[in-house]
């Protein structure tokens, strides 16, 4: 783990760094797909991506006069291997080998703004800026490169190695051409990128920067950063949010042995103790005992239905009301899914130290601008005084615990001047207190015509916010917590086109007559906040197993009505590609016991194209699923590594399989009953598919679509299908265990 | 069922008795020679009704059929499943209907002969792995629906592995004598001072069910000791805990409390299903509701008059004395077990039982103990619920000896477990695949 | 004061000897490898290696281990000189947010160290009790089947 960098070393900088540029706040984009909090103001419509917001190229990259290359990105490495992927585009554009590269990413103290890293924004905002910031850095390069060499720039060329070369063989370095440039100026809107047909690095499988250390147990994450003199917190809670403990036992938890500090402020307790597992026993200690329930009961007889009783705000989201044709068949059904949990293999964890008035955060939230600010008004600090510095953790998927335990870790460290805090959550707490993805119900109308074409489409669904992630103090649980209090923050959907319960629920294909309407559910039944795709899930769960239900009441070829009903030809050509390489055609056909099915999606409509196909055998006495196989077709515009995008793609069909067949949050009335593996079962090695293969479309300079998220809707729906085409029996609700399977097969079998 | 005989018995021991059996089967022979019937033509499964198709399916799931005829990551009903006894191990039979290699081509009669009286289709004997002297009691009408229900699944092509048995126990006419000693047949006597619902539980119990199969002890010859059924018995390694007056529970088992049990594979007040349990209550879960409350008001009544327990008892926990005597076990306990059994720990909150409720840690013999331990404990339903790590790599013989000795002080108030480290060296060797 | 054998070194460690490994490894000794993901021994991200055996040292007292040879996966080999094993993890990418991969790497080292070349079932059954949440599974798998080579 790279030391702390101290403030004033950083502001000292070197090179070209003349100072820093933070824009002012503003309303203007949706930056990390709507999540979090208002972006950073748009300055300059014109320049893509981030660079709206932070045009200045110094702001992104510095070349030092030895040649040394820094590049900023306010993205975050989050498992998903986006630093990489960033790398290999800025060292495109830039012309330079990657690993010449220093990059730096998201810390509040040195980083542009960029929001949170979610959405699958990071490739269309941060990997466009960083493709324009390096283009325009070459552009001014190359032509103070021609100034002192008097020739036309256009003759002029870079070697990638860090070099303006001459038609005649003469070279000058980047840090030498650099010491007499200024990057405080601001982007050049078009400043022309590197002809795909010449690229180096970018659409090429560079291996992963961070997997080496991460197979030898190098550095790799915040829970491995020990400072000097640091401490270890534990939290003492209740069993799941919105419970508090009854009467914890902070007498006999405080003398046990290691135990430097309890923090108690209003129901908030933590225990700091010199070893970790003296700070845990002490926890144990204070745990014993009873709780209390502190919000209205969960929702045991109802599950995700709840959401339909409760008081919800439409939101129309189409309405293409038209004259209305002949309809044959009419298809009704609802589907379900219900909470999920972002299930970290690595229980949430934080670094924070308080020092001469500074407060120094090392935190994995997605959101390190948002918790600079929330966190001060947590703690009571000017935000100036409040730095976030990412730093890398377990897989998190959307908000799990990440902001919470940071939140937690400031108060404590606030509380203990010059100690240097490590607070990790244990498992029970993460499963327990950790926001739920949300719980969803759709119901679907739809009718197709004699010609067998779609007629009519009728679309309700019903959903919590997605976007619970903290702006303000108010957004932690431990606002509710501790004794100076902080309202709750008011939850809000996010619009479309990014949408959050409503997200993909706009159909892409070509439909004639539809209604969709998006019925928003303020109040929460479960802590709920954003996970991986947001609605998309159900959502293109409920259209894709529509279709199908569609198809199979008008006898069609699935695939076949799919595309009779697509006119984007990228969309069409993922289809046909992952027909062509799953040999759809000459398929298994469903014999009550193997089936195949397919489902497509473009995430958000406006992100990756994705088209799954897989073949399934169900077993008849049991309902047990062996999933033989899966093909999976991407377009994801110019793929900065096309390894990268598989190994995201593999991942999201896994866990969407996970979810859609094994996932669920259980409850009683007054606690999460799900804490632990045993009773929040993932997928594990036995039931991962025979074979999954991916194929990344060919898109040699088109614009970047983010794909990490855009494989979870398409492969829940691929099941449902392959499973309705195998065994007859089609399932609407989520997860389709084995139970359900066998309990829609019937008995008989 | 040979999977249950004393735990003193030796391979010794049974080839002594070997002549007496042979002796017995020699005089039987004669008299237990049986022919074969004839083959039919596979039915069509279409040509049972649904209803009585149905029927079968649940009185499957009580039988456990699925659960010994299939094999590891193998087709339902298709066989192959080895078990391991005493007297060699035994490998399941394909009992789909396929003609070949399964029971396509018996009739009605064959089945009802082989349920009835352990003889195969072609006159054989069957070991009585199958639990033949249970399924005798079964009524007509429930063979049927189990036949209908058979015959009427996927046939699959499986022939399972020749069993491998000790000397001269391969020689199947010699069972016509265990047959004799051990074989009851006719159905079960109805106890009219009992309601409706007890009866239909120990219809249930006693015969498809064959509780008494596991939880009895078993004479030198693998043969149910009538005289103390339900006295509790070995399967697979592991104790299976009395269920008559002499159950170790510490809270008594009520028939809901019994029923929760079957059915979810935990009871709050008592404890999980481990090692050979987990796959019967998988099986119960998808069982009829009234039938698995029937059996569970069956056998809450032979645990019902224990003198020792009572309905509701305050935990016995004792932490000092315990580590004053045991304090490697308890150094061992804190570092190995305490995440999820100290007050305080996620599971404490979560409604599994305290260890002082637990069977296994209150029980005479230490066998099931040892192997929740050694082996750990999986979710036994729809995989999801308790689940313990094996801690056999983790730990040693004396120290898993060191931490249950510390655990039985702690939690309960019975005497130390003589020989405890032999005990773990016997039970290691036993779960060695 | 306990003596531990790691990674073929004899240390010197203070920790109570109720402790768990994971929390000696990481806390005492500074090895990053072993992570705590439950202390539950159900996720298996803090899996080492104990006399080649693969165990869950959260559940694995320090009083425990006594003389048996401790084996993270710092012991496999470094960045600069990656072990077989790790680098078949490496040249498959076989990892996305990495948490669980150090205690597949040592999972799967006990199953090579017994049986150098399993069959795909052995792999998948042996790898059974660590959780990967990624979906990185078919990499490590095939990583596995790399570091082995191929089926005799």
């Amino acid at each position: 783990m790279s030391a702390p960098i101290d403030r004033r070393q950083v502001l000292a900088g070197g090179g070209l760094l003349v100072a820093f540029s933070f824009a002012g706040r503003g309303f203007a984009q949706l930056a990390g797909g709507g999540e979090g909090g208002a972006a950073p103001k748009v300055l300059r419509p014109d320049l893509p991506g981030s660079l709206k917001s932070h045009p200045e190229l110094d702001s992104w990259i510095r070349i030092a006069p030895d040649g040394a290359i820094t590049v900023f990105s306010g993205k975050a490495e989050l498992g998903q291997g986006i630093r990489t992927a960033l790398l290999q585009v800025v060292a495109e554009e830039l012309d330079v080998p990657p690993f010449t590269i220093s990059f730096i990413t998201a810390d509040t103290a040195r980083t542009p703004d960029e929001g949170l890293t979610a959405g699958s924004h990071s490739m269309q905002d941060g990997g466009t800026a960083l493709a324009n910031a390096g283009a325009s850095v070459r552009l001014l390069l190359t032509r103070e490169a021609a100034r002192r060499w008097k020739l036309p720039a256009e003759t002029l060329t870079t070697d990638g190695d860090g070099n303006v070369a001459a038609p005649d063989g003469r070279r000058l370095g980047f840090g030498v051409l650099a010491a007499s440039l200024s990057l405080h100026g601001e982007a050049i809107a078009d400043a022309p990128l590197r002809d795909p047909a010449v690229y180096r690095t970018l659409g090429r499988n560079l291996p992963r920067v961070d997997i080496p250390a991460k197979l030898t147990g190098g550095a790799a994450y915040v829970q491995d950063l020990r400072l000097p003199g640091m401490l270890h917190a534990r939290v003492v809670r209740g069993p799941s949010y919105g419970t508090r403990l009854a009467n914890p036992d902070l007498a006999a938890a405080g003398r046990m042995p290691g135990v430097v500090r309890l923090i108690h402020d209003g129901s908030f307790v933590a225990i700091v103790a010199r070893s970790e597992w003296q700070a845990i026993q002490a926890m144990r200690v204070a745990q014993a005992g009873d709780y209390a329930r502190t919000r209205p009961v969960l929702p045991v007889s109802e599950g995700p239905l709840r959401l339909q009783a409760l008081p919800s705000r439409e939101i129309v989201v189409l309405n293409t009301r038209g004259p209305k044709r002949r309809s044959a068949k009419t298809v009704k059904a609802r589907y379900t899914r219900p909470w999920y949990s972002h299930a970290s293999i690595g229980p949430s964890c934080a670094v924070a130290r308080f020092e001469k008035g500074e407060m120094t955060i090392w935190s994995h939230s997605q959101g390190v601008f948002d918790m600079q600010r929330a966190t001060a008004e947590l703690v009571g600090l000017p935000v100036e005084n409040v730095r976030v510095i990412h730093t890398p953790s377990a897989g998190c998927y959307g908000q799990n615990g990440a902001d919470d335990v940071t939140a937690e870790a400031a108060l404590i460290a606030k509380a203990m001047p010059g100690h240097p805090i490590r607070l990790q959550w244990m498992r029970e707490q993460e499963f327990g207190w950790e926001p739920c993805g949300c719980a969803m119900v759709t119901e679907v109308e739809a009718a197709i015509g004699p010609d067998n074409r779609i007629t009519r489409w009728t679309y309700d669904v019903w959903s919590n916010s997605h976007n619970n992630r903290p702006v303000r103090a108010g957004g932690y649980a431990v606002a509710q917590e501790i004794a100076s209090g902080f309202p709750p923050q008011e939850a809000k959907p996010i619009p479309m086109p990014e949408g959050d319960g409503d997200r993909n629920a706009n159909p892409l294909y070509d439909f004639p007559d539809m209604d969709v309407r998006y019925h928003f559910v303020p109040e929460m039944p479960l802590r709920v906040s954003a996970l991986r795709s947001l609605g998309a899930h159900l959502n293109i769960f409920s259209l894709e197993s529509m279709l199908d239900e569609l198809a199979l009441a008008g006898g069609i070829d699935p695939l076949a009505f799919r595309l009779a009903h697509m006119r984007d030809e990228r969309a069409r050509q993922v289809m046909e590609t992952a027909a062509q390489d799953f040999g759809w055609a000459k398929r298994p056909k469903g014999d009550g016991r193997r089936g195949c099915g397919m489902a497509f999606a473009r995430y958000k409509n406006i992100g990756a194209y994705c088209a799954i196909a897989m073949e399934v055998e169900v077993e008849r006495e049991t309902g047990a699923i062996i999933i033989h196989r899966v093909h999976a077709a991407v377009d994801a515009g110019q793929p900065a590594s096309p390894d990268g995008i598989r190994n995201q793609i593999e991942g999201g069909i896994i866990q969407s399989l996970s979810w859609a067949i094994h996932e669920e949050v259980t409850f009683d009335e007054t606690k999460r009953t799900s804490f632990d593996w045993g009773s929040y079962p993932i997928l594990r090695f036995d039931q991962v598919p025979g074979a999954i293969d991916v194929t990344i479309l060919h898109r040699p300079g088109l614009p970047f679509l983010g794909a990490g998220e855009t494989a979870q809707g398409p492969t829940s729906a691929a099941l449902g299908n392959a499973i309705a085409d195998a065994t007859g029996a089609r399932l609407r609700d989520m997860p389709m265990t084995p139970a359900k399977i066998k309990a829609a097969i019937g008995l008989v079998g | 069922m040979f999977q249950s005989p004393p735990p003193v018995l030796r391979r010794r021991t049974i080839k002594r008795l070997i002549p007496l059996l042979g002796g017995a089967t020699g005089l039987a022979l004669a008299l237990t020679w049986r022919p074969a019937i004839a083959p039919i033509q596979p039915p069509p499964a279409n040509s049972f009704s649904p209803t009585i198709v149905a029927r079968g399916a649940a009185l499957a799931q009580i039988a456990d059929c699925m659960v010994c005829h299939t094999a590891p990551n193998g087709r339902p009903f298709a066989g192959g499943r080895p078990l391991k006894t005493p007297f060699g191990t035994l490998y399941s039979t394909n009992i789909t209907p396929d003609p070949a290699t399964g029971i396509g081509h018996w009739s009605f009669a064959a089945f009802e002969r082989a349920m009835r009286q352990g003889v195969s289709r072609t006159g054989a004997h069957l070991y009585p792995a199958l639990p033949y002297e249970h399924f005798t009691h079964v009524s007509d009408q429930d063979l049927g629906a189990l036949y209908a229900f058979l015959m009427s699944r996927r046939p699959v092509a499986a022939i399972a592995p020749a069993n491998r048995l000790i000397f001269p126990l391969g020689f199947r006419p010699m069972l016509a004598g265990w047959n004799l000693l051990f074989l009851h047949q006719g159905p079960l006597t109805i106890d009219p001072s009992e309601s409706a619902e007890w009866n239909r539980g120990a219809y249930l119990a006693e015969g498809l069910g064959h509780c008494a199969a596991c939880h009895s002890p078993r004479n030198l010859l693998g043969g149910e000791e009538r005289s103390h059924l339900y006295a509790g018995g070995v399967a697979e390694g592991w104790r299976a805990p009395a269920l008559d007056q002499s159950n170790p529970a510490k809270q008594r088992w009520t028939p809901e409390a019994l029923y929760t049990f079957l059915r979810t594979g935990i009871s709050p007040d008592h404890s999980a299903a481990a090692g050979p349990m987990g796959p019967v209550v998988e099986s119960l879960s998808h069982a009829p509701d009234a039938d698995v409350r029937a059996i569970a008001t069956y056998i809450a009544s032979k645990m019902a008059e224990r003198a020792s327990s009572s309905p509701s008892v305050p935990p016995t926990n004792k932490p000092y004395g315990a580590r004053q005597a045991y304090p490697i076990g308890a150094t061992l306990f804190a570092g190995a077990c305490a995440g999820c059994h100290d007050t305080g720990a996620p599971m404490a909150g979560q409604g599994r039982p305290l260890l002082s409720l637990a069977s296994d840690l209150s029980d005479t013999d230490p066998t099931s103990a040892i192997q929740a331990v050694l082996r750990g404990i999986e979710p036994p339903v729809a995989d999801r619920g308790p689940n313990m790590p094996p801690f056999s790599d983790n730990l040693t013989d004396e120290q898993v000896a060191a931490t249950l000795a510390y655990a039985r002080a702690r939690f309960t108030n019975q005497p130390p477990w003589p020989h405890l480290d032999r005990m773990v060296a016997k039970a290691r060797k036993e779960s060695q695949p | 004061m306990t003596i531990l054998s790691v990674n073929g070194k004899s240390r010197q460690v203070t920790a109570s000897p109720d402790t768990p490994l994971l929390y000696v490894l990481r806390d005492d000794l500074g090895l990053n490898g072993a992570k705590y993901g439950c202390g539950l021994g159900q996720c298996g991200a803090c899996t080492v290696q104990l006399d080649r055996m693969a165990v869950f040292s959260c559940v694995t007292p320090l009083a425990a281990v006594g003389t048996r040879a401790v084996r993270t996966v710092e012991g496999l080999g470094s960045a600069e000189a990656m072990s077989p094993l790790q680098r078949a993890f490496a040249e498959e990418q076989a990892a996305q947010c990495g948490y669980c991969i150090a205690g597949m790497l040592m999972r799967a080292q006990a199953l090579l160290d017994a049986n150098p070349s399993p069959s795909d079932a052995q792999i998948r059954q042996h790898m059974q009790p660590n959780l990967c949440r990624c979906g990185t599974h078919i990499r490590i798998l095939r990583a596995i089947r790399r570091a082995a080579g191929p089926l005799a």
